[in-house]
């Protein structure tokens, strides 16, 4: 496999405060990471520099490949939508500003995705946090873009609206967009990650998939991976017990 | 960005309370402004309780000036209400009726005329101290006002007194003597009297008597003139020194729609910027993603990384603010022309004023916007600092200390309302300063605070 991201001894400072250090991974087409830790571990500021939000303090990112999109696609956790346009006019809006060569079809075809076509004329004010969520997400796969970062994508959602986001994230990575999304919800990341990143304290302290960080928490296959998380990160001497 | 501009203009046409208050506020305020800068103060309602006998009058010599002039006088420089006691003034006076109560004595006219003693009146007020601040002034000045103009009656009446005594003839007052020598011609006649004498003790005795009426002629006809300058011992004549006289109307609509074009301008701008970090869109449109210039021939967007770059942001922001409210103000100018004689032909100069105050307004707004994180906020800020710059702008110098008017002098030279109004009221009226000195104000203005707008628009999120 070729990876389409890159991420090299990413590090963020704010002042005093060390927010990332020595932060590398590279991610393959087609996978579907989870970004996991704990509150201030540094996952949002992880995926903000990736999207380009932030500059890193120091190393790089690099996407190979794929001149023919947009770099990396992002939805935020709170939607980034303008409430008193349609939902048809937000998408079309942002295909026009990515320059899209035809936006009337991105449109279409993100309106079917989403299953929101019928749905396409009503405000995104008036939608429910699950559908301007899905509309989130759409935007930020206008143009294409090998890989998606998605901020706490399920926050705000009900267990349905969440079921039928993930349906629209696994079908897009299915497509083979690599997508890399932060949670809290380390059972979401259990259930449709393929890989798990996990930081603490601004540190990556384990890469890979669910089943092998069940097995290093002490976890049988079929077992909690937030329990196997919690202990993983205890047994670590740079992260002592009780500060989870 | 002609996409963000008709998104904005397609959000601002579906938000029809904001656009209705965006109108209808800024033009209700520049119209009470104008009418409040337009308009004299009304006349005070005052009692007036003349207790002067009536028919009573003030002997001047042998004029008599009816004491009733003075009432007259009064009742011209108030909104006279007549009431016959004292008690009923009070009354009205403590039921709000009337501002204030003036009692004019039954015995004016005899101490007018003892010349010892100053006629005195009664004025009976009540309120909060700003009424009684405003009973006071106002009735000062109408009194002021009263007494000048009965003393103007008393000094006609007077010199035609002294006018009698010096030229003769008949007094035309029932029961005065007729066709009476006047001073002026004592000393001619007593002179052909005088050729006629013999020399002796009465010729001296005529001699005497004559070089004294011709003094006293004399002496009398300077009083006659001193008469009239104590009167009105310093007359006023006005030089402007520079510009040209503006109507208070004309500056009024100067004013308003100023007031008009920054309330919009600067409300739209700070509004626009702030809701896009309040839908959090701003990250989105002006993040720069990793390989993101790296594009395809046929795709056009993210030319350098971003979906439109901050200044393009702010240009567009300023723009829509700016272009909304020059079509306000400008609407405003030539519907109030209907009313208020404007001069068309100086409408390229308007366009060029109204054009750079609202550019300036818009980049002021922008800057707001910039700081603040969400519209509630920023509309909040954009009020709270337009309202202030407004009053500032407007303060004549000399009413307020030196110290305090240098420092409205700066705040107003760094905030572009006064240098607006400036540019407008040159535009309207000829006023000074140039126009092209408040241009190049306003023009400097715009890119400072475009460039504040741009250093806080840095942290994003």
């Amino acid at each position: 496999m070729s990876a389409v991201l890159s991420v090299s001894a990413i590090a963020k400072r704010y002042g005093e405060l060390q927010a990332l250090k020595d932060i590398s991974f590279e991610a393959d087409r087609g996978e579907l990471i989870a970004v996991v830790g704990p509150n201030g571990a540094g996952k949002t500021t992880l995926l903000s520099i990736i999207v380009g939000i932030q500059p890193p303090s120091a190393g790089t990112i690099s996407r190979a490949g794929g001149e023919d999109g947009s770099a990396v696609g992002w939805a935020p956790q709170a939607p980034a939508l303008y409430a008193k346009l349609s939902v048809a006019e937000n998408l079309e809006l942002f295909a026009r500003l990515e320059g899209v060569a035809d936006p009337s079809s991105v449109v279409a075809q993100m309106l079917d995705q989403t299953g929101l076509a019928a749905r396409a004329d009503e405000l995104v004010g008036r939608l429910s946090g699950g559908n301007r969520q899905r509309v989130n997400v759409a935007i930020g796969l206008i143009g294409d873009p090998p890989v998606l970062a998605l901020d706490e994508p399920s926050a705000s959602l009900d267990p349905d609206q969440r079921e039928r986001l993930w349906e629209f994230v696994s079908a897009r990575v299915a497509a083979g967009t690599t997508v890399l999304f932060s949670t809290h919800n380390v059972s979401e990341a259990q259930r449709y990650a393929s890989r798990v990143l996990a930081l603490a304290r601004g540190r990556l302290l384990f890469d890979g998939s669910p089943q092998t960080l069940l097995e290093q928490g002490g976890e049988h296959d079929d077992g909690d991976l937030e329990r196997a998380l919690v202990r993983f990160l205890r047994e670590r001497p740079s992260y002592p017990e009780g500060t989870l | 960005m002609r996409w963000l501009l008709r998104k904005d203009l397609r959000i601002l046409r579906r938000s029809r309370l904001l656009l209705a208050v965006l109108i209808i506020y800024p033009v209700a305020i520049a119209l009470l402004v104008g009418l409040a800068i337009s308009r004299s103060p009304s006349r005070p309602r005052v009692a007036i309780v003349d207790e002067t006998p009536p028919g009573e009058t003030l002997e001047v010599g042998s004029q008599r000036v009816p004491v009733g002039v003075y009432a007259r006088q009064l009742f011209d420089q108030v909104q006279a209400v007549e009431v016959p006691t004292r008690a009923q003034a009070i009354a009205k006076v403590k039921s709000g009726e009337v501002l204030a109560a003036v009692v004019i004595p039954p015995g004016v006219a005899a101490r007018v005329a003892s010349a010892t003693e100053a006629a005195q009146l009664e004025v009976l007020y009540n309120g909060d101290a700003l009424e009684q601040s405003l009973v006071q002034s106002t009735l000062s000045s109408a009194l002021a006002n009263a007494n000048l103009g009965f003393s103007a009656q008393i000094q006609k009446a007077a010199g035609t007194a002294i006018g009698s005594l010096l030229s003769g003839g008949n007094l035309g007052s029932i029961g005065a003597p007729e066709n009476l020598i006047g001073l002026t011609q004592i000393p001619p006649t007593l002179e052909a009297i005088i050729a006629r004498q013999p020399h002796g003790h009465d010729r001296v005795e005529l001699e005497r008597i004559d070089a004294f009426a011709g003094f006293a002629a004399q002496n009398l006809s300077l009083a006659k003139r001193v008469l009239s300058i104590v009167g009105q011992p310093i007359r006023v004549n006005s030089v402007l020194l520079h510009g040209r006289r503006t109507p208070l109307n004309t500056f009024a609509v100067v004013v308003a729609v100023s007031l008009s074009m920054m309330f919009m301008c600067v409300l739209l701008a700070a509004g626009g910027v702030a809701l896009e970090r309040e839908e959090h869109t701003l990250a989105r449109l002006t993040r720069r993603p990793p390989g993101a210039a790296a594009r395809s021939p046929h795709r056009t967007g993210r030319a350098g990384g971003e979906l439109v770059s901050r200044e393009q942001l702010l240009t567009e922001k300023t723009l829509l603010a700016a272009g909304c409210a020059f079509v306000l103000a400008f609407a405003m100018l030539a519907g109030i022309s209907a009313f208020v004689a404007l001069d068309w032909s100086r409408a390229g100069l308007w366009l060029a004023a109204l054009a750079f105050g609202a550019l300036a307004f818009g980049a002021l707004g922008v800057a707001i916007g910039a700081l603040a994180r969400e519209v509630r906020a920023a509309s909040l800020l954009a009020f709270l600092l337009s309202l202030p710059l407004a009053f500032l702008a407007l303060v004549p110098g000399g009413s307020v200390s030196s110290g305090f008017y240098d420092a409205i002098g700066v705040i107003s030279f760094v905030f572009p309302f006064k240098a607006a109004l400036q540019a407008l009221d040159a535009a309207v009226n000829g006023a000074s300063p140039a126009i092209g000195l408040s241009l190049l104000h306003l023009a400097v203005l715009a890119a400072v605070f475009g460039a504040l707008a741009r250093v806080g628009l840095q942290q994003v999120e």
